[in-house]
């Protein structure tokens, strides 16, 4: 397996703002309801509108996670998902749509397949990168190594309470984009999206930033246009769940849309 | 460089700091704040009259001639932390962190409880310092633990019982962590052991690190020379920390632990997580772990609720590496018939924690001979755990017990 030459988490990014707007990643957990339709769900994720799918891994402990991921996932997991099924939904997803997919996973599973061998299988898989939300670049020592031979993206967190020399370092490490965290918190629809995701990624800038995307609190499509104001792309999680949760594909592929309708200049 | 003066935020491969990046300023500020403080003599001196006036430290040693019996003979030596304030060594690691919040000007206090008694711990300096306190505690303990649930809202805190993963404690870290990234501006995280991202297994350590410094001087005063064995419970890891560090430089003391082996460590019921488990990332740093080959946790099982945990701290995890300590598995029954030992043979009733301590003991004793000295923490005291051992002795049926307790063990 040859490693990516460029990111196209980036390309597609990139070609969204030259349109005018910013980009919309979409977040959804394998295995939830069931393998085959979150499957189906980020197919539909992407035609309706979203640009990149990050792709959860249902993990026991998810610190990050507020409570309509953490049901997902643990109902996933309660339904026996395995690591194996995260590749196998990867290689699915990307043979069907051309959307970039980004893992987001907690480090133990990494650490415990083996860091070469989950950056390997995930490239073969046709997966763009991961998004670790428990793993600090100072830690990453490992992931840095196997994520430059591969040419995966690497998505580190910043957040409001980052200092400027952090953030210099989240973008310096981060390829694809830097995911800024909207608000001190977890995971989970917000009315308003708060005012420090603008600040920060005003800061994110002076830091070096040509690649921010906001996440945490979305789940509007006014909400999108806002965050595309001023940022390169809108995070969208426990909304999309939520609707997966309440009304399987149809009612995910509305969600999607609506957000989408952010998007649009 | 001596064992005793390891830092962190490593120890070995082991420790690090594997959070979402939103808490990094907040362990920068602790671990700051705590490093001034070490060598602040108003700091350790206001924790030092705490202990004397509030804490109830030094806290005795206690020799049981009749309990080491069933030893093999070997001299036998209680280092009392049970006697302490709220009845658990917890209380020296809650009033150091405290101190330390009021420091930072922090005005709420957050805990993690799996037995109850870090919750009561942290509800009480809670309750001393004026401060808001929180405790999280797995819905499935605080049905196990009620009276501790009632001590918590007596003091004044607010118990809330996590109903999501496993219900017990490794959740209620988990939500303590949530909270924590959603509030850093005006709380601290007073967890509860040697685990946990850094600066908490050192500082922990160092909270506690008073229990080994007492007992070393005090094993020397009663009987002229160092302990042969040190020995302790360990769940995270904080009072067998706090009875190792002293002796980590004295080659010649051998350090044991033991862990939770539940229904066997054989079996899938257990909590011995050095014996069973291998490193990973778990609550922020890398350790030993109980987890399924994907690196999902897997849930501990223990009698004991404090020692009920699928993690340990990272220093555990690397003095088992290099040799320094050894730590061994101790089964629910072990457990229990040592607290039955010890309470009918000297009248003092350990908490189920310092049992698996105890029951490591009565083997050690019988390795190393009636010449041998043996230092033990005995951690907690036993009142929680009446409506357990109630239950597990059948307690109604007195007349069996006492014959049984007439055969020698």
């Amino acid at each position: 397996m040859s490693a990516r030459l460029s990111s196209s988490v980036e390309t597609v990014i990139a070609a969204r703002k030259a349109a005018g707007s910013g980009a919309l990643v979409g977040y959804l957990p394998v295995g939830f309801p069931d393998l085959k339709t979150s499957i189906d769900a980020a197919v539909a994720l992407v035609e309706n509108g979203v640009d990149i799918i990050e792709l959860g891994l249902p993990y026991s402990d998810p610190v990050m996670d507020g409570p309509v991921i953490q049901r997902a996932t643990q109902t996933a997991l309660a339904d026996g998902f395995k690591l194996g099924h995260g590749f196998e939904a990867v290689a699915a997803i990307t043979a069907r749509v051309d959307a970039p997919v980004l893992v987001m996973t907690y480090w133990n599973p990494v650490l415990q397949y083996g860091v070469d061998r989950f950056a390997d299988d995930l490239l073969a898989a046709g997966g763009a990168g991961l998004i670790t939300p428990d793993l600090v670049a100072d830690e990453a020592s490992e992931w840095l190594a196997a994520s430059d031979r591969t040419g995966l993206d690497r998505v580190f967190l910043a957040a409001p309470s980052s200092t400027d020399a952090r953030l210099r370092q989240a973008v310096e490490r981060s390829r694809g984009f830097v995911y800024a965290v909207s608000t001190m918190g977890i995971t989970g629809a917000r009315a308003d999206v708060d005012q420090a995701a603008r600040s920060l990624v005003a800061r994110l800038r002076d830091a070096g930033s040509t690649s921010a995307c906001v996440g945490v609190g979305i789940s509007t499509g006014d909400q999108v246009r806002e965050v595309l104001g001023y940022a390169d792309g809108a995070i969208v999680g426990s909304a999309l769940v939520s609707a997966l949760a309440d009304g399987g594909v149809p009612a995910v592929a509305r969600a999607a849309a609506a957000l989408a309708a952010g998007t649009v200049a | 460089m001596a064992l005793r003066d390891e830092l962190g935020p490593y120890f070995g491969e082991y420790g690090g700091r594997f959070v979402p990046e939103s808490l990094i300023a907040a362990l920068d500020e602790l671990d700051a704040a705590y490093t001034a403080a070490k060598t602040d003599p108003v700091f350790q001196a206001e924790l030092a009259e705490l202990h004397a006036t509030y804490t109830g430290r030094p806290s005795i040693v206690t020799e049981v001639p009749r309990f080491a019996e069933h030893a093999g003979g070997a001299r036998i030596i209680l280092k009392r932390e049970d006697l302490n304030h709220t009845g658990s060594h917890k209380i020296n690691n809650v009033l150091g962190q405290a101190l330390l919040a009021k420091r930072l000007g922090k005005t709420r206090l957050i805990a993690e409880t799996g037995a109850g008694q870090h919750g009561v711990a942290s509800a009480t300096a809670a309750a001393l310092f004026g401060m808001e306190c929180v405790v999280y505690m797995g819905e499935v303990d605080t049905e196990r633990q009620a009276l501790n649930v009632a001590r918590m809202r007596l003091l004044g805190a607010e118990v809330i019982p996590v109903t999501n993963g496993s219900r017990t404690l490794k959740d209620a870290i988990n939500e303590a962590l949530r909270d924590w990234v959603a509030n850093v501006g005006d709380t601290h995280y007073l967890l509860g052991t040697v685990a946990g991202p850094h600066p908490f297994p050192v500082m922990v350590r160092d909270f506690h690190k008073i229990i080994g410094e007492e007992a070393r001087r005090q094993v020397l005063d009663l009987t002229g020379r160092l302990p042969d064995a040190v020995t302790a419970c360990v769940g995270g890891g904080s009072n067998a920390m706090g009875i190792f560090h002293a002796f980590l430089d004295d080659p010649d003391v051998a350090l044991y632990g033991y862990e939770a082996a539940g229904e066997g460590h054989l079996t899938e019921r257990h909590a011995a997580t050095i014996t069973r488990g291998r490193p990973g990332v778990l609550h922020g740093a890398r350790s030993y772990m109980l987890q399924d080959e994907d690196g999902q946790t897997i849930e501990s099982h223990s009698i004991s609720a404090g020692l009920d945990y699928p993690g340990v701290g990272p220093e555990h995890a690397w003095l088992n590496d290099i040799g320094r300590a050894s730590y061994l598995p101790i089964t629910d029954d072990e457990a229990m018939q040592a607290l039955r030992l010890l309470s009918r043979t000297e009248g003092i009733i350990p908490a189920i924690e310092s049992a698996h301590a105890l029951a490591g003991t009565i083997k050690l004793g019988k390795e190393l001979g009636p010449e041998a000295i043996i230092l033990v923490n005995l951690s907690g005291r036993g009142d929680k755990d009446m409506e357990t051992a109630g239950k597990y002795f059948d307690i109604l049926d007195t007349a069996a017990l006492a014959a049984e307790d007439e055969a020698p063990l």
